[in-house]
């Protein structure tokens, strides 16, 4: 296998080196990728949609259907994680061992017992990881500053760098962050299974309805300039806020399936240890 | 074509040969590794290697971003397309690469359902076991 698989692959480089004798030269100006259909978009965004940055109009305007498939794609992949890994119905065990945090004693308690609430008990399971203090406050330091530069990201998505899906994976990241600093308990109690799964869908649902309302005011799907009569603009600023509506969605949708993908797979979908 | 052609030639060119390296590392892993996390691993260096290819077509010699200089105040003045770069590679990479992380996932998620049904990763042993149901 390993002789075919060299093979093959010598077979294919060497194919694509000979293809690539044709391609244009590195930062030609002048090439194919860069002649016919782009000079439109990097001209016409502008009095188009008012967005200045022309990958956001680009990606949320022009090519609008293709986004929200890739949406609906990343949607499917968080569901399908879900649905070949977790499994619930977690037993509780019989006994449970709580440790008190300031002497480090630990008790055990029987079937059914429960210790009062308090900030000084920590309970011992497979959820439990050992304390690390400059981990732990580190990372919760850094961890709201992470969600604003995440929600910057989708704000700015129209006059710089960013959009719904580079400001959801930071936003991701943050809860990511908060689940292997602590444990999966603690992301689990900022974000339940329960709102990642019903966010996810809610985000490819705005992104959908943007469209369908663009449809029901008598245009085309996803063509933002008929939201003008609704939000009370003219049609080219309509389309910028268009685009922000769907950035939104695209955030929520990203953001939710990677924080479920990362429960799911860290856990092996028992939701009972993290990594 | 005599060496002092070729060299200026490979030069050029010479974000192609990156890619072409980093998809047969790809290729390679995928066909030739016994260990399905390995097969994953080399499809995502596959997948690297489109991502470069993509962006590196988007440049364009003495363009920027492709975001407009004049920012939102500048709506009526005109945009000349060769001062920015190719903002469609962009586009696609951009979701390419979040599907990929998303596909990623999809392709753990099914290890860990192979690993806890065969308790092995390894291709042959996998492959043995079915065989002798």
């Amino acid at each position: 296998m390993k002789i075919i698989g060299l093979i093959i692959t010598i077979v294919t480089g060497a194919f694509l080196v000979y293809a690539a004798a044709d391609f244009p030269a590195w930062a030609d100006p002048n090439s194919p990728a860069s002649t016919y259909l782009s000079p439109y978009f990097i001209e016409n965004s502008m009095k188009d949609t008012s967005v200045p940055n022309f990958v956001t109009s680009l990606l949320a305007d022009y090519r609008g259907f293709d986004t929200m498939f890739e949406t609906t794609v990343i949607f499917t992949a968080g569901l399908v994680c879900f649905i070949l890994l977790r499994i619930s119905g977690r037993k509780e065990p019989e006994t449970s061992h709580y440790r008190h945090v300031l002497t480090g004693v630990t008790v055990t308690l029987k079937e059914g017992r429960k210790i009062p609430a308090s900030e000084d008990f920590e309970r011992i399971d497979d959820l439990w990881t050992p304390p690390d203090l400059i981990i732990k406050t580190g990372c919760r330091l850094m961890i709201p500053f992470i969600q604003l530069f995440g929600l910057y990201v989708i704000a700015h998505g129209h006059s710089s760098p960013g959009g719904g899906f580079q400001g959801g994976v930071i936003l991701g990241a943050s809860i990511i962050l908060l689940a292997i600093s602590h444990d999966l308990r603690t992301a689990l109690e900022r974000m339940r299974e329960k709102v990642v799964a019903i966010l996810c869908p809610v985000g490819v649902a705005i992104y959908a309805g943007t469209g369908t309302l663009c449809l029901l005011l008598g245009v085309n799907f996803l063509d933002y300039s008929a939201l003008a009569s609704v939000l009370h603009v003219d049609p080219i600023a309509a389309r910028s806020h268009g685009i922000f509506m769907v950035e939104i969605g695209v955030g929520i949708a990203v953001m939710t399936t990677m924080i479920w993908i990362y429960n799911n797979i860290s856990s092996a979908g028992k939701y009972n240890q993290g990594l | 074509m005599n060496m002092a052609e070729l060299i200026p030639a490979l030069i050029a060119k010479y974000n192609y040969w990156i890619y072409i390296t980093l998809m047969m590392i790809g290729l390679y892993a995928m066909i030739a590794k016994n260990n399905l996390v390995k097969k994953i691993v080399g499809m995502n260096i596959f997948q690297t290697a489109i991502i470069l290819y993509y962006v590196s077509i988007g440049v364009k010699k003495g363009a920027t971003i492709p975001i407009s200089a004049g920012g939102h105040g500048a709506a009526h003045e005109a945009v000349h397309a060769a001062d920015y770069l190719n903002p469609l590679p962009h586009v696609l990479m951009l979701t390419a690469i979040v599907v990929g992380v998303a596909t990623l996932g999809v392709a753990l998620a099914l290890c860990l359902r192979i690993y806890n049904r065969y308790n092995t990763l390894e291709e042959d042993e996998i492959l043995a076991q079915i065989r002798k149901k």
